[in-house]
């Protein structure tokens, strides 16, 4: 009873719990928005470990696929539900914002999967080193388009997304990006593991470790490489979208290959090819970033040498291949995540 | 219709004419022919280099032929891609063992039930009945197919952790979850000692056997195949010097200058 | 019309050695150790840097002339930033090597110690630009309709001298013979009693000091310096010699004329905010058509 009902106990009460200190203003804005980019990261970490990780690819551009989330669902937002200097009067009437948000973080994700085949495509024919370089010139592709047009504000940026989170807590005073940012992050995660643990996705676990192998024996490769990369990079969409959201501001100048690489140190921190790895290095890595604040540019010296330092004692990350239910057995007994 | 089908049920496993390959100037296949009925438990063997494992190469779809046909079941199997010629019944083992070695025996086993899941991504998102059905039989197949190959006490561990033969063993397995028609077998005793190779041997006629299916393999050691094939083809450079029975092409004067040497004779 | 197209043909010639110098020390080390050394870009940056100090020393504490100072940037900017590379190889990459790390490993090493670079000049100098000293004053010839400077014949002089000599030493010398024995068979050149890291050792000194050279040539070219400067151009070089066929030298500059020429032409034509756009997307498609670059050879797999 207790395995099988813990995590339907469980997930809620920490959302609960989360949404409510949030509404009693328990928490800072500043503590709420360190959770939420919390939230955020470990959407983007788990995402690329699907691509880097699971199926053993090299993917450097994570980043992009998070922009152009980020950008669709920002300007489809705006444009149905907030005044604006592009779009001039909202298309739809701002009270149905509540009910549309989360299908606008949904199509960012979706329009994000379509970009995912830039590199998808590719991937058919190369692997590795080669794929990188895709990816890389993928990333850089995306955002040299958005700095080009100029009529969503080019590389100054965009903005308006306070305004439709504005008529949402209009029409109900709760605090709707915190419960967003969990809701998303949960599904992600959920998703990916559900996804990975079929017969169907180990078929990507296959790829990884014998290609050759794999498509001799009957897995279609170029599909589960396609569904690998669009759903790795449809939900770095979502996590773009919702990042969008909370900061209220995008410009391309946000997902450079500098978020790429953070994304990158992430998965790597955690462990490739484990999913509670990425959920707990983004954690981790979050705090850190908040924790060397004070240290300014310094900040970016240490947190390299420290995975340079890690690489050379334990270069597999802290979880290796491993989930917290191999490394603590016991705990098998008390949850059961699917 | 019906005409077509019944031509496809009596059409033999596997029927290639005329196949060339050549890679840039070298030609590797010159002119292969050959017929595969059903129930067959044919050889082909060659010196070392002679084009054997590329032969079997493009029967699974790894490559494409220069020029010719193979036919699987009737089938024409031109531009297919691997995975659809292997769902067409064509299992293979590899000449060094290509199992997935991060993955647990039973997962090498299930995977490579791939193409005929029945379920796709969103069907393992959202666990429907059908996905828990059919997991249930993918499961339950798996573990009948080791347990018939008496390999059940590894379920659960890496490929890596097995002694060299069990994961020859485990690699024929692996084939066989694909329920083949035609099953090709890359020099299954490489690399195995004597004893091993009479329970390889015991191993393959059991296979034939047990689960109705046409073989075809490559070896080297001549015993096994003396042993085992109804027919043998020798092929050398290329070019197919001899066929028939094993003692026929044991005595071939040709098959002996291919292996040894002009000056030997 | 011929007139433009040649002066774009010299910028291009000059635009393209830069990138060609820079993935040359991409494909060295790639073609040796099969690592992509993304600290790459990050050397030629710190070059540019440590030119600036050398020619400001040279100008100003010592008050050479300025060929005098030239000839002394020259080496110690080369020697210097070759120490930079090999001492990355020592510290980051040769433990790992060691102990036998995936590959994967030591090119996230890589990766991290270019931000270590990027990061720990800024916080060191801070953010500001610095102007890099005149060292030898700028002639401007014009032929026809079409303006060289003094600059643009001697980088792209060097460059191609440079590739001569790079050339020769892979096929001609021990040295580089050893160098393409490496990057065939790893475990069987110590074997053959080659040693293997004296010889990683000189790749890292060839790759990081002719980054060294690009980096004083860039400087005298584009006097602004500042610390991101080697992120993009490093990208886009190892871009330019992947699509030349990484691992292969002519390949290398090869490709880094050709990214050159795509760029100057793009900027020639259209909106110069869309030449990143383009010249990334012109390398993309190369890519797909051809999977593993121009002069590259498909890694078969066998079966």
């Amino acid at each position: 009873m207790l395995r099988r009902y813990s995590v339907h106990l469980i997930l809620p009460s920490l959302g609960g719990l989360l949404v409510y200190s949030a509404y009693e203003e328990l928490l800072g804005l500043y503590t709420l928005s360190v959770l939420m980019f919390m939230g955020v990261n470990i959407i983007l970490s788990s995402s690329l470990n699907l691509v880097n990780g699971y199926m053993g690819e090299f993917s450097c551009g994570h980043a992009g696929f998070m922009c152009v989330g980020a950008y669709v669902s920002s300007l489809l937002g705006v444009w149905l539900f907030a005044k604006d200097r592009v779009f001039g009067a909202p298309f739809l009437d701002p009270d149905y914002a509540i009910y549309a948000f989360p299908f606008i973080i949904l199509i960012g994700g979706i329009a994000a999967a379509i970009a995912g085949l830039l590199v998808a495509i590719p991937s058919y024919k190369t692997r590795g080193d080669y794929l990188a370089i895709i990816t890389i010139a993928a990333n850089y592709i995306i955002i040299s388009s958005i700095e080009n047009i100029g009529s969503i504000g080019g590389s100054r940026g965009f903005m308006g997304m306070k305004r439709v989170i504005g008529s949402m807590e209009d029409i109900a005073d709760l605090p709707w990006m915190p419960i967003w940012v969990f809701i998303f992050t949960v599904g992600t995660i959920w998703v990916l593991r559900r996804y990975v643990s079929s017969t169907f996705g180990k078929g990507v676990s296959a790829i990884c470790q014998d290609e050759v192998a794999a498509e001799i024996m009957s897995v279609n490769t170029n599909k589960m490489k396609t569904i690998s990369f669009m759903l790795s990079s449809g939900l770095a969409g979502i996590g773009g979208g919702l990042f969008a959201y909370i900061i209220g501001y995008v410009n391309p100048g946000s997902f450079t290959i500098l978020k790429s690489t953070e994304v990158l140190v992430m998965v790597y921190l955690g462990g490739m090819g484990s999913l509670s790895g990425s959920v707990l290095s983004a954690i981790l890595f979050t705090f850190l970033l908040e924790l060397l604040r004070p240290l300014g540019i310094f900040k970016w010296v240490i947190i390299p040498l420290m995975l340079v330092i890690m690489m050379q004692f334990r270069p597999e990350g802290i979880m290796g291949k491993r989930e917290l239910g191999d490394i603590f057995p016991r705990l098998k007994r008390f949850y059961r995540f699917k | 219709m019906t005409k077509t089908q019944t031509k496809i049920s009596d059409a033999p496993v596997l029927e290639i004419r005329n196949l060339n390959q050549r890679f840039g100037g070298l030609t590797a296949v010159a002119d292969f022919n050959v017929r595969l009925q059903k129930n067959e438990l044919s050889g082909l063997i060659g010196p070392n280099g002679a084009g054997k494992t590329t032969i079997f190469n493009l029967v699974s779809g790894f490559y494409q032929p220069s020029e010719g046909e193979i036919f699987v079941a009737g089938q024409p199997t031109a531009g297919l891609k691997p995975h659809k010629i292997t769902a067409l019944g064509v299992a293979r083992t590899f000449q060094n063992i290509r199992l997935w070695n991060d993955m647990t025996v039973l997962d090498n086993i299930r995977v490579a039930q791939h193409y005929r899941l029945g379920y796709g991504f969103f069907h393992s998102i959202a666990r429907s009945r059908h996905y828990v059905q059919r997991e249930a039989e993918i499961a339950q197949e798996a573990a009948e197919l080791l347990e018939i190959f008496d390999l059940q006490r590894y379920a659960n561990e890496t490929p890596g952790n097995l002694p060299y033969g069990t994961q020859r063993k485990l690699e024929i397995a692996r084939a066989l979850s694909i329920h083949p028609q035609l099953l090709l077998l890359d020099e299954p005793a490489a690399g195995l000692n004597s004893s091993d190779i009479q329970e390889l041997i015991r191993l393959i006629r059991w296979i034939h056997t047990k689960f109705d299916v046409c073989i075809w393999m490559i070896e080297h050691h001549m015993d096994v195949m003396m042993e085992l094939c109804t027919q043998i083809k020798v092929i050398d450079f290329g070019q197919t010097i001899a066929e028939g029975v094993p003692e026929k092409v044991r005595n071939d004067p040709a098959v002996m200058t291919a292996y040894l040497g002009d000056d030997v004779i | 019309m011929l007139e433009s197209f040649l002066q774009n043909l010299i910028n291009a010639l000059q635009w393209g050695s830069f990138y060609a110098l820079i993935a040359l020390g991409y494909t060295l080390v790639y073609g040796v150790l099969t690592l992509i050394n993304f600290a790459h870009g990050d050397i030629f940056m710190v070059g540019a840097y440590i030119a600036f100090f050398a020619a400001s020393f040279a100008l100003t504490t010592l008050g050479l002339s300025g060929w005098a100072a030239l000839a002394l940037t020259i080496p110690i900017t080369m020697i210097l930033t070759a120490m930079v590379g090999v001492t990355l190889e020592r510290i980051a990459y040769r433990p790992l090597r060691r102990k036998g790390a995936n590959r994967l490993y030591v090119v996230i090493t890589a990766l991290m110690c270019g931000l270590i670079l990027e990061h720990s000049n800024l916080a060191i100098l801070g953010a500001s630009r610095k102007a890099f000293p005149t060292l030898i004053d700028l002639k401007i010839y014009h032929i026809g309709g079409v303006t060289i400077t003094n600059l643009n014949i001697a980088v792209i002089l060097v460059t191609s001298l440079v590739f001569i000599m790079l050339h020769k030493i892979v096929t001609k010398t021990r040295v580089g013979m050893a160098m393409r024995a490496i990057s065939y068979d790893k475990f069987a050149v110590p074997l053959m009693g080659i040693p293997l890291d004296n010889i990683i050792v000189i790749t890292f000194i060839l790759g990081s000091g002719l980054a060294g050279l690009a980096g004083l040539m860039f400087a005298m070219s584009y006097p602004v310096l500042e610390p991101y400067m080697g992120a993009l151009i490093g990208w886009k070089a190892f871009i330019a010699a992947v699509v030349g066929g990484i691992g292969d030298i002519r390949g290398a500059f090869l490709g880094g004329f050709l990214l050159g020429a795509v760029e100057i032409m793009v900027v020639a034509f259209f909106p110069s905010t869309l030449r990143d756009l383009i010249a990334f997307t012109v390398l993309l498609v190369i890519l797909t058509l051809r999977p593993t670059g121009l002069f590259g050879i498909a890694k078969t797999t066998k079966i």
